[in-house]
């Protein structure tokens, strides 16, 4: 393990929850609907932070707790019954019902594995229901997916068959590609977790080899190995380096020589670092201070100062499994400063102090930061955009390079001398 | 329990941010869980600030519930005072916090600190975002005044005459993701000046501590948005006598009588009545003949309760559109909307529920929406041109340029803003006219208005409609040709009015006749 610099941090914190992960795991399973028992807060969240409505009816949606539920928690149980009922007969395409908890419903210990227990027993054959929390006190942002995803596994059937399976909701078109490319190192038995239909979920047992897609699945994880998986250690694909070192991790669980997929990928290799050169022009030797949020940190930190050549000032990162991002820290260059948790006074004090030139950090922090004359690229795209494996090297890069670049368009000095 | 898929109001803990973030000199320390933050991005992308709103949260975690809640506030609250050195402190708590009763606002009072604390208490399971604002800016104004009001006499509108200076008054309400406040306040300002009245304080837009102390050095009040104001208002009126104005300055006619209602409450003299039907080019333009067009134009709207009462009555009396829908999802507001509603003789929509609003407004068949952000949606998704006259809003319903909607200007703003989605007057009357000719591409509207795609899917979905009608009417060629030459933005609604007359007189085939005599029978 590289020489890395490991700090905690407590502290009010500027993070999402784990309810927003809804906002890309409702587009990847179009049969499901997550339904999040929480307060108007809980709504307006998601709302907000899925930006604009361009769909009709979203198949996601809050119960709202009231006054009267809060009362009596008999009461609770009949309403969510009640919304369900209504929810159901309203879109009966609905094959998978999340039910999400969230603060409130966790602090009035509002029990949803019962309610999802009853309900299944009532809509049998119909709609299944699993039960996770999104809740703001247990997770954050990415979080809530690794809830979904464990959620899901009682659910799936056992099979001995030796397969792959990618864990990790990817965009589809970069999924396509993984499997392209799997299929070419001769691994042809591929699945996908989450799945694209909700009741499509993969068979799993003693062969099946997990390869991450993300690095934010801790209990999903664990979850798997206890039903006999076999968790394939490698950096996550991200960028070059990162999706080279993954092709190669799966291809040795699947004895697949190293000669053959340096045959299958170099072209690609070759294809993305020409793509990459323009946007290591404007990155390399900039200065990057990344704020906590989406978990994805510590592997853009390794991409974007190994392939990139940007200096690392701070790397922050909500929380840190050691076990999960080892491959990860191990390509990190030296005396990297990883920051886990969050002070976000404290830490907008060391930003400031350091005068980065590019800062990863939410949406709220942003606006606030260029006006200050520093410039910025918001976490939350990374989670929507396809960013995954070497084709899409020069694109991750790209989300990097446009605000220098754009900065750069705005502050030249004709602008100035007018 | 209440299934919400969308709400046009947030938390009323983000209302109560709303002033917080609208004042200076103000910091809140807000009890709540990590994600809470998501409201940050409300102001620094919605309104593009370059400033985080001035809120600390506690970020409590799942593991600190056993512990100590209450030392993690007093932590934060003693951080908080220390590094933002705030006049006036808020403490208040969110839907979460509520649940585990630590009492921030007790606990921040027991700390010792000098200043003024205001206990925010919200509540986030029967409340929403407009009234958790007007709470929250009214406990700030009664305990930042309330030592006062034993010690002051009651303010009387005319003692502006015995001090020998112009009139003094306060505008109050606007904040920020108000609708337009930020240029409604300028031209506000602007007017009163004309008429030789001076703005004491504006708030809470801009306004510190300080000056909500200097409140009741004005003679009246300017209720500019109740929503907020009302009920700090109220208490200034209870307790200094201060009396306040009624009318909402959108739209010619009730600027007139805004102006008017200040006057008189002042006993100020009105003597340019006459020059204020021409400060604003609303009138003329509605009135020149391009405007014609615009005659018993089906409008539906939709907004808060402020903005879609003012847009009713310029809709009715100053453009002279027909209002075939009006709603709010502001119960608080519900009563004035009903009294408007049924003066416009349709029924009031009072809902929270987006796709309820959706639905009337698909009955309602109207040429135009005036309605929220989500209104824009629906309208868009049904082909109806629309103008945002409320929020909830996005992004580019804060523009760059000037555009209020109150006095002179917001009447010039409100006429482009409300006509240029529809087909401009002339263009229309030529479409009319070469519509048959093969150039003609049907569908085609005014640049600023929607594709034709839609109408094509409209027409489509049409005749597969009209192949297997329900109660089993057919249309004939005819009928069918007849309907195809209807304007493309009515065919939907003479379709239906058709249909249901052929029920109605039992008529089994539509023919052209028909379709004549249902338009006969509904005009």
């Amino acid at each position: 393990m590289s020489k890395v610099e490991f700090n905690k941090e407590t502290g009010p914190r500027e993070v999402f929850c784990g309810l927003t992960s809804i906002v890309w795991l409702h587009r990847r399973m179009p049969d499901a609907f997550f339904l999040v028992v929480g307060s108007r807060t809980c709504a307006h969240l998601i709302q907000s932070a899925a930006g604009v409505m361009i769909f009709a009816e979203p198949r996601f949606g809050t119960a709202i707790l009231e006054e009267k539920d809060l009362a009596g928690l008999a009461d609770a149980h009949e309403e969510l019954d009640r919304v369900v009922n209504d929810l159901i007969a309203r879109r009966p395409e609905i094959k998978t019902l999340f039910l999400v908890g969230s603060c409130p419903s966790e602090v009035i210990k509002l029990d949803l594995a019962t309610v999802a227990e009853k309900l299944n027993k009532r809509f049998l054959g119909q709609v299944r229901f699993v039960n996770y929390s999104g809740s703001g006190i247990e997770t954050t942002f990415t979080q809530g997916e690794d809830g979904a995803l464990k959620a899901l596994i009682p659910l799936m059937d056992s099979s001995d068959e030796e397969k792959l399976l990618l864990v990790g909701t990817l965009a589809n078109n970069v999924e396509d590609r993984f499997k392209k490319i799997f299929r070419n190192l001769g691994i042809s038995n591929i699945e996908s977790f989450p799945p694209r239909q909700s009741t499509e979920l993969p068979k799993i047992g003693k062969n099946t080899k997990v390869l991450l897609t993300q690095p934010y699945l801790s209990d999903t994880v664990r979850d798997l190995k206890h039903r006999g998986c076999e968790i394939i250690s490698a950096p996550f694909p991200l960028g070059i380096e990162g999706s080279t070192e993954w092709f190669l991790a799966a291809a040795k669980a699947f004895k697949v020589s190293e000669l053959k997929v340096h045959e299958i990928i170099s072209p690609l290799i070759n294809r993305a670092k020409l793509a990459l050169e323009s946007h290591k022009e404007i990155l390399k030797g900039k200065r990057l201070f990344l704020l906590p949020e989406s978990q994805l940190e510590i592997s853009l930190a390794r991409f974007l100062h190994n392939e990139c050549e940007m200096d690392l000032i701070e790397v922050g990162t909500p929380y840190l499994n050691k076990d999960l991002m080892k491959e990860e820290i191990n390509l990190l260059p030296d005396n990297t400063k990883i920051v886990e948790g969050q002070h976000v006074e404290k830490q907008l004090d060391r930003v400031r102090e350091s005068n980065p030139d590019l800062v990863v950090c939410g949406m709220g922090l942003a606006n606030p930061l260029e006006a200050e004359g520093i410039s910025t690229k918001w976490s939350i795209e990374m989670v929507f955009s396809p960013i995954h494996g070497i084709d899409q090297a020069a694109d991750l890069a790209g989300l990097f390079s446009k605000p220098l670049k754009r900065n750069q368009i705005l502050t030249s000095k004709t602008l100035v001398t007018h | 329990m209440e299934l919400t898929l969308w709400t046009y109001e947030g938390p009323p803990h983000v209302g109560a941010m709303r002033i917080a973030s609208s004042m200076k000199d103000i910091h809140y320390v807000l009890h709540a869980p990590q994600g809470d933050t998501y409201a940050d991005l409300l102001f620094t992308m919605i309104e593009r600030r370059g400033q985080r709103p001035p809120v600390t949260y506690t970020t409590f975690q799942a593991r600190d519930l056993g512990g100590d809640t209450a030392e993690l506030v007093k932590k934060n609250i003693k951080e908080a005072v220390e590094r933002f050195k705030p006049k006036t402190l808020l403490v208040g708590e969110s839907c979460t916090a509520e649940l585990i009763q630590d009492q921030p606002g007790a606990l921040a009072k027991g700390m010792g600190f000098d200043m003024p604390i205001v206990n925010l208490e919200l509540p986030a399971y029967s409340k929403k975002e407009n009234w958790g604002a007007s709470e929250t800016f009214y406990q700030l104004t009664r305990t930042l005044l309330k030592e006062k009001v034993s010690y002051s006499e009651k303010i009387s509108p005319l003692r502006w005459k015995e001090f020998g200076r112009r009139p003094k008054v306060n505008i109050l309400g606007p904040s920020l993701l108000g609708f337009r406040c930020r240029d409604d306040v300028i031209e506000i300002q602007r007017i009163l000046s004309e008429q030789g009245i001076d703005t004491n304080v504006v708030a809470p837009l801009g306004a510190s501590p300080d000056d909500i102390e200097r409140l009741i050095d004005a003679e009246i009040n300017i209720s500019l948005y109740p929503e907020i104001a009302e009920a700090s208002c109220e208490w200034l009126k209870r307790n200094f006598g201060m009396e306040y104005t009624n009318t909402i300055p959108i739209g010619i006619k009730n600027t007139i009588e805004f102006i008017n209602e200040v006057h008189k409450k002042l006993d100020l003299p009105l003597t340019n009545k006459k020059e204020l039907e021409n400060k604003s080019k609303l009138p003329w333009y509605s009135k020149s003949v391009d405007s014609n067009y615009l005659t018993g134009k089906r409008v539906f709207i939709f907004g808060d309760g402020t903005h879609a009462i003012a847009a009713a009555k310029i809709a009715k009396e100053e453009l002279g559109f027909e209002v075939v829908g009006l709603g709010t999802y502001s119960r608080e507001m519900a009563r004035q909307v009903r009294a408007t509603a049924k003066d416009l003789n349709v029924e009031a929509l009072i809902t929270n529920n987006y796709l309820e609003v959706e639905d009337a407004m698909k009955k309602a068949a109207p040429e135009l929406v005036l309605g929220t952000q989500m209104e824009r949606h629906s309208a868009k998704r049904l082909g109806i041109p629309c103008s945002v006259i409320s929020t909830p809003m996005h992004v580019q319903d804060v523009p760059a340029r000037y555009s209020p909607q109150m006095g002179w200007e917001g009447a010039n703003v409100i006429f482009d803003d409300w006509v240029h989605p529809l087909m401009m007057g002339l263009e229309e009357h030529l479409i009319d006219m070469f519509k048959h000719d093969f150039e003609f591409v049907d569908g085609h509207q005014s640049h600023l208005g929607h594709t034709a795609t839609n109408t094509k899917d409209i027409l489509n979905s049409d005749e597969k409609k009209e192949k297997n009608s329900k109660e089993g009417i057919i249309w004939t060629e005819s009928g069918r040709a007849e309907l195809i030459k209807v304007p493309f933005f009515v065919r939907g609604k003479v379709k239906t009015n058709t249909e249901k007359y052929a029920i109605l007189r039992g008529i089994p085939e539509i023919s052209d006749e028909t379709l004549y005599d249902a338009k006969a029978y509904f005009s």
